[in-house]
């Protein structure tokens, strides 16, 4: 299962931190 | 799509991942200039964004675009043998998609910028005459040919 962030600015602190991409997936659908 | 194992796991392996409810959040929407749904987003390390994904796909076309991203990021971060890897993935394992012509002519990129040899360049400009040759991407190599 994949680990959704919900807290963009949380997920670039890790994203630079860690040196990883991210995915943002913008959605309407329900999560 | 995501329940797809292999979606799954190359998002897992590869991407710190994030979800949207874009209903109720326009601020994020303007943030990245998203104007429609499903969009993906894909940013390096440092915030920059290196590729997207508008509309549905089919699980090897996303899969697909999804490498070639990670191809486009490395590559940013002159990663050459990393870039040069998942374009490679591309061509190999999703051959059909749309993705595979646009990872031949980046993978040509990226062989010129990791060697300074323009026969990259030209090699691409001939391997598209065998492969993908009615694509958009084999105009734009095209110029790399004698």
């Amino acid at each position: 299962m994949i680990d959704w962030r919900k807290d963009v600015d949380a997920a670039l602190e890790e994203a630079e931190r860690e040196e990883r991409p991210v995915l943002l997936d913008f959605t309407a659908a329900p999560l | 799509m995501y329940p797809e194992p292999r979606v799954d796991r190359l998002i897992r392996e590869n991407f710190v991942p994030v979800r949207i409810d874009v209903r109720g959040n326009s601020e994020g929407m303007e943030q990245f200039n998203v104007q429609w749904t499903p969009t993906i987003v894909l940013l390096g390390p440092d915030g920059k964004e290196h590729h997207r994904i508008e509309g549905f796909l089919d699980v090897d076309d996303f899969l697909a675009q999804l490498a070639l991203g990670l191809g486009h990021i490395a590559r940013a971060g002159q990663d050459w043998n990393s870039a040069a890897k998942w374009y490679d993935e591309v061509l190999a394992r999703f051959p059909s998609t749309d993705a595979a012509p646009e990872a031949q002519y980046w993978r040509g990129v990226t062989r010129y910028k990791a060697t300074n040899d323009p026969s990259a360049l030209a090699a691409t400009a001939a391997a598209f005459k065998d492969r993908y040759s009615d694509s958009t991407w084999a105009k734009k190599a095209s110029v790399w040919g004698p």
